[in-house]
């Protein structure tokens, strides 16, 4: 190369060039064509919006806020001039069977976090944290499934007898919650792993059992995290939908008897949807309505377990 | 150990009633850290056990029910005759499109995250962004769904069709897919990219060549469960508008579908005993492909990990 003359040079210099002026419009076409990609997550989250907000929108054109605040009958899957939409009987059917859910799947959730990480030798652990995941990992419908005919039944025979319906609160608000373990677990687990190994040994020290440490010591210490987990493993409850629309029945009713049959938010849009509605019905509408708080309850949550969950990263990371 | 060090601490108590004390309290301390350890045990157990329970419940009633005809029969109103096809084939065509169109983006999104974006607060909000879709119900995807692809955009995508039902399923699990991807390019040493940078290869030859192929066994683990969760999602499906009786199978992305979970619904809703056993048959089923996809992830990973 060095030998070659001076024009050779040149025109070596110029395809050069020509070459990776070439290169550099595909790679700036490339960088547009991956952001595009990366932008299609915030085009999501403005559809999720724009989509919820105009049917709501067209709701409450029909409906007044105060009654959709304060009214509590749901009627509106039977229109018509006597119907009510009120939300609180699903707000309190959706609340039923979060409680009941985060009544299992909380403390449960957090002693699996505990012993997994304090407890549990490291080979047990490997096998224990991913066949818990399998709970996360089974479709909703199966679960719905097991606690219509299983889990009442199983309740019917043992407990309550006929005076728990067919269609109720209770079972699917158990299942929920053994669905719900993982979360609940797996995010309790990360902080606790994160607590300084510094702490337990000061706390052995001075004579502390084990479980002393644990509960004095390493779950205080790990209490935003714990705390995120819980937040989040409730928002997972209050969005589920298919295990009640199964088992829990289509029975609008503001009651707090888990022994009844009741709606959610989620399994009300479930019940509409699943049958024939036409656009521009207030039926129709009334899901979005739904849909919109639903979407804002959870976001809500969503938000405050984010700013747990970075507390507790800040405080030991 | 905390046995031992708290024998000497009882030894060295000078004072014998304050010692007294303390030797009463650590019996009753230690009964209660036996306790602990057991509920703790319990606590660990208790999952486990209801997923046995379950799996069981599900197998007794529904592996009777399959045979050869059960596969390959379309649903019926008589349930002896009654069978999966259109369903089984829906899973797998809505499987086809989701994972075709949820890694593109999600691999792409990913790339720019982390190899392109500056770090400004415009990147700062998509990070946001994605781990806030990651916590939206999955119903609410389906309404998304429902107002664009079948609503604004029917002309496309054929309204309530299996292109709808894949790109709400290809949302839903995208925030899943991009999580996974970065965090495999991210154990990827920086030297790799400053040695092709060296070679004089662009910022896109190093991706292509060096990195994607380093990060993608890793990465495809969490798109491969993301994957598996789509395919048992089954309120979206119904919001856009899933058929619960179909009696042919579908041709093409713009058609009418049904789905397994569709199917195992419509089943359940009916209140005849055998629809029962006909739903438990479809749920062992669903089960098995969820399992086939769910191993092949676990040898990805495994493969993987041996290599590093």
């Amino acid at each position: 190369m060095a030998v070659e003359s001076g024009r050779g040079m040149r025109s070596e210099d110029q395809m050069w060039q020509r070459e990776s002026q070439g290169r550099k419009t595909r790679e700036r076409a490339i960088k547009l064509l991956l952001a595009a990609c990366a932008y299609v997550s915030v085009l999501t989250t403005f559809g999720i919006i724009f989509v919820l907000l105009f049917e709501t929108i067209e709701f409450f054109r029909e409906v007044s806020i105060v009654e959709f605040l304060t009214s509590t009958t749901w009627t509106a899957a039977f229109p018509g001039p006597t119907a009510q939409y009120g939300i609180w009987p699903l707000l309190s059917g959706t609340l039923l069977t979060t409680l009941i859910a985060s009544v299992v799947a909380l403390p449960v959730g957090l002693g699996a976090a505990i012993f997994l990480s304090e407890y549990a030798p490291s080979g047990l652990r490997r096998w224990l944290k991913p066949a818990l995941e399998i709970l996360a990992g089974v479709p909703t419908i199966v679960y719905g499934f097991f606690a219509l005919t299983f889990v009442t039944p199983l309740l019917q025979d043992l407990i309550f007898g006929q005076s728990l319906f067919g269609f109720n609160a209770l079972s699917p608000g158990l299942v929920m919650g053994v669905m719900i373990i993982p979360t609940v677990a797996s995010v309790s687990e990360d902080s606790i792993y994160a607590v300084p190994r510094s702490l337990r040994e000061g706390a052995y020290a001075l004579g502390a059992t084990k479980r002393e440490v644990a509960t004095k010591v390493v779950v205080p210490a790990a209490l935003s995290g714990i705390v995120a987990s819980f937040i989040l493993g409730i928002s997972r409850a209050v969005g589920e939908t298919m295990i009640v629309a199964v088992a829990g029945g289509t029975l609008a009713q503001a009651t707090f008897d888990p022994r009844q049959s009741i709606q959610t938010m989620a399994s009300y849009i479930v019940q509409v949807a699943s049958g024939e509605t036409s656009r521009g019905s207030i039926t129709y509408s009334s899901i979005f309505a739904i849909g919109t708080t639903l979407f804002v309850l959870t976001l809500i949550l969503n938000i405050i377990s984010y700013l747990f969950v970075r507390r507790f990263r800040e405080a030991y990371e | 150990m905390s046995q031992s060090r708290t024998e000497v601490v009882r030894q060295s108590g000078p004072e014998p009633e304050g010692g007294a004390a303390f030797r009463s309290s650590i019996g009753a301390r230690r009964g209660l850290d036996r306790v602990f350890t057991a509920l703790l045990v319990v606590a660990t157990l208790v999952g486990l056990v209801v997923l046995a329970i379950l799996l069981l419940d599900v197998a007794t009633k529904g592996i009777p029910q399959i045979d050869w005809s059960f596969i390959i029969n379309f649903p019926s109103v008589i349930p002896e005759n009654a069978g999966i096809l259109p369903a089984l084939v829906g899973t797998l065509w809505l499987l086809a499109i989701t994972a075709l169109v949820s890694m593109l983006l999600g691999v792409g999104a990913a790339i720019y995250l982390e190899e392109y974006a500056p770090d400004n607060w415009l990147t700062r909000l998509i990070d946001v962004n994605i781990s806030n879709l990651a916590g939206v119900p999955s119903i609410v995807y389906g309404l998304l769904a429902l107002g664009v692809f079948v609503q604004m955009l029917g002309g496309l995508t054929g309204g309530r069709s299996l292109l709808s039902g894949s790109l709400a399923l290809s949302l839903l699990i995208l925030p899943v897919i991009i999580i996974a991807t970065r965090e495999a390019l991210r154990t990827i040493p920086e030297t790799v990219r400053e040695g092709g940078y060296a070679l004089g290869a662009t910022r896109w030859e190093v991706i292509r060549g060096h990195l994607l192929p380093m990060a993608l066994p890793g990465a495809l683990t969490g798109i491969i469960l993301a994957l598996s969760r789509a395919i048992g999602e089954t309120a979206p499906l119904i919001v856009v508008g899933a058929a619960a009786y179909v009696s042919f199978t579908p041709d093409g992305p713009r058609d009418r579908f049904t789905a397994m979970p569709i199917i195992i619904f419509s089943w359940i809703r009916q209140s005849q005993p055998e629809y029962e056993l006909l739903a438990a048959g479809g749920i062992v089923v669903l089960m098995a492909v969820l399992l086939m996809t769910n191993s092949v992830a676990i040898w990805l990973r495994n493969r993987y990990q041996r290599r590093v």
